[in-house]
């Protein structure tokens, strides 16, 4: 019962997917919608595999941009979210500005991030980077300001020095926090780079949904959303399973 | 015996003058190896005490001096145990109860080449109070009685000169807590750490101390003081000696007394 009960909740996904498709096919072929208005997904599958070698070059730079841009939030992130959350004053000073920082509309930020980098990839990089650190830092100071005080005095009075409580109990503690908002990061740094992509590039998914839709390809065009949605989903899927291997504990050994 | 700590009109408010005062002109002496308790009504200041006497908060009046020095900073080498057992959740029980190795010299220098050595302390400490067995579980998987004999452990691997007890069997049973009096007392028998619980319960403070010290409403400070010499090792038929139900009886007199009176005031 247990097992068949997983093996149910593991299938759950990919039995949505699939119904949802074969209900999208089904109101295409019968409705007679114009592929240029939706396509189905037969039509999608089909111009997937014709164009697939430009699909796949302009998907492995977005990957590509949105991995480093991810790579410097999740550094820069962590960084400001350890100094945020271990400095009292720092918590004061920052959190305000980073919030109102957080409440400006990226995509109004491309046009002053092309006027520093020009079009192209670091362009898409940035904004990625710009997108995803918030999070980041938000999490990792919450998980670190949030330590119980009891704990503290335990080990203060052990003679625990500040980078000694950091180290043994705010940053092991705030590892959960930390995960939770990779996840969300990852997503929003794939938005950036496609955002970016779409207003400054020559390359990329973003570039390429642009050009396929001044060209009216609309098969093309929802071949590179399903190519982002994978990736996404891929990524995302790599960084829970690093969640529940490395913070198992706070589950406490739940799912 | 010499005093091992002192408190010498000892004034604590918290935040600046108009502020809550939670003690007031605190006398207390404890003397080295002794076990003393401190009980009084709730909001009177007790678990104020423990942090005065462990240095975290440095009082607003008077001096603190524990073995002969004058506190002005956290002390180094306190073991201590709250209500809440405060396991870290993502360590396993060993290394749970191993932390203040990593903390406390001269261990902190000496734990990576003699980590054996260590093991074998925390596995016989864990031993002691029954938890053979548990090393390499989590603390949630734990019950609550366990998780606070573990805590014990933690709060003597480094074998501290002064053990501070705050309530640290509150939470617990009664059978739980009961048994634990026993587990305490046994290792305060053989290593005689200077100890301060803190508790509201006067048949555990009766138990377990050589000298109880009871504070007032607040702002508290210490208004009576009872030394309990009930032979060595008690037991729970020790609690049915009538000895000790007279002990239990001044206690719990004096602070109904002490409530009335602050309810009139």
């Amino acid at each position: 019962m247990d097992s068949k009960n997983r093996t149910l909740h593991a299938a759950m996904p990919w039995l949505v997917i699939v119904s949802l498709l074969v209900v999208w096919q089904l109101s295409v072929v019968i409705f007679e919608v114009p592929s240029f208005v939706m396509p189905s997904p037969t039509a999608i599958f089909a111009a997937f595999q014709e164009y697939r070698s430009i699909i796949l070059y302009h998907a492995g730079l977005t990957m590509m941009n949105t991995m480093i841009g991810f790579a410097l939030g999740v550094a820069v992130g962590l960084l400001l979210g350890i100094i945020i959350g271990t400095i009292p004053l720092a918590y004061s000073g920052l959190y305000p500005v980073l919030i109102g920082f957080n409440s400006v509309p990226k995509v109004a930020l491309v046009p002053i991030i092309v006027l520093w980098l020009g079009i192209g990839q670091p362009t898409a990089i940035a904004t990625a980077f710009v997108l995803c650190f918030f999070p980041i830092a938000v999490n990792v100071a919450t998980g670190l300001a949030t330590v119980e005080p009891e704990v503290e005095d335990v080990l203060r009075s052990l003679g625990a020095s500040k980078l000694d409580l950091v180290t043994k109990i705010g940053l092991p503690r705030a590892m959960p926090y930390f995960f939770a908002s990779l996840k969300i990061s990852i997503t929003l740094a794939f938005v950036g780079t496609v955002i970016a992509e779409t207003i400054a590039s020559n390359d990329g998914i973003g570039y390429l949904m642009m050009q396929a839709s001044s060209q009216f390809r609309v098969p093309l065009m929802f071949a590179g959303v399903a190519v982002i949605a994978s990736l996404g989903i891929f990524t995302y899927a790599i960084f829970a399973f690093l969640e529940k291997r490395l913070t198992g504990w706070a589950m406490r050994g739940k799912r | 015996m010499d005093n091992f700590v002192t408190l010498d009109g000892v004034d604590l408010q918290y935040g600046g003058s108009g502020g809550v005062v939670a003690l007031k002109g605190t006398d207390l002496q404890i003397k080295r190896g002794e076990f003393a308790a401190v009980v009084g009504p709730s909001g009177c200041g007790k678990s104020s005490l423990m942090k005065l006497v462990t240095g975290l908060t440095p009082p607003t009046g008077g001096r603190i001096s524990v073995a002969g020095q004058e506190v002005s900073g956290p002390l180094k080498c306190v073991g201590m145990a709250f209500q809440n057992p405060t396991l870290l959740p993502w360590r396993k029980l060993l290394s749970n109860v191993m932390l203040p190795l990593e903390i406390v010299q001269p261990h902190r220098k000496r734990l990576s080449r003699h980590r054996g050595e260590y093991v074998e302390k925390a596995r016989g400490l864990l031993k002691m109070v029954d938890l053979e067995g548990f090393e390499e579980r989590h603390p949630w998987e734990l019950s609550g009685g366990m998780q606070q004999r573990a805590n014990l452990c933690r709060a003597l691997i480094h074998e501290p000169d002064l053990l501070m007890l705050d309530e640290p069997f509150g939470a617990l049973d009664a059978f739980t807590r009961e048994e634990l009096w026993g587990v305490l007392q046994d290792i305060w028998m053989e290593k005689r750490f200077t100890t301060v619980l803190v508790t509201h319960d006067l048949r555990e403070a009766t138990y377990l101390a050589d000298v109880i010290f009871v504070m007032s409403a607040r702002p508290g400070r210490v208004i009576a003081t009872h030394r309990v010499d009930l032979p060595r090792p008690r037991t729970l038929e020790t609690t049915f000696d009538p000895a000790f139900i007279e002990t239990v009886h001044a206690i719990r007199n004096q602070i109904a007394q002490i409530r009335e009176e602050s309810k009139a005031a």
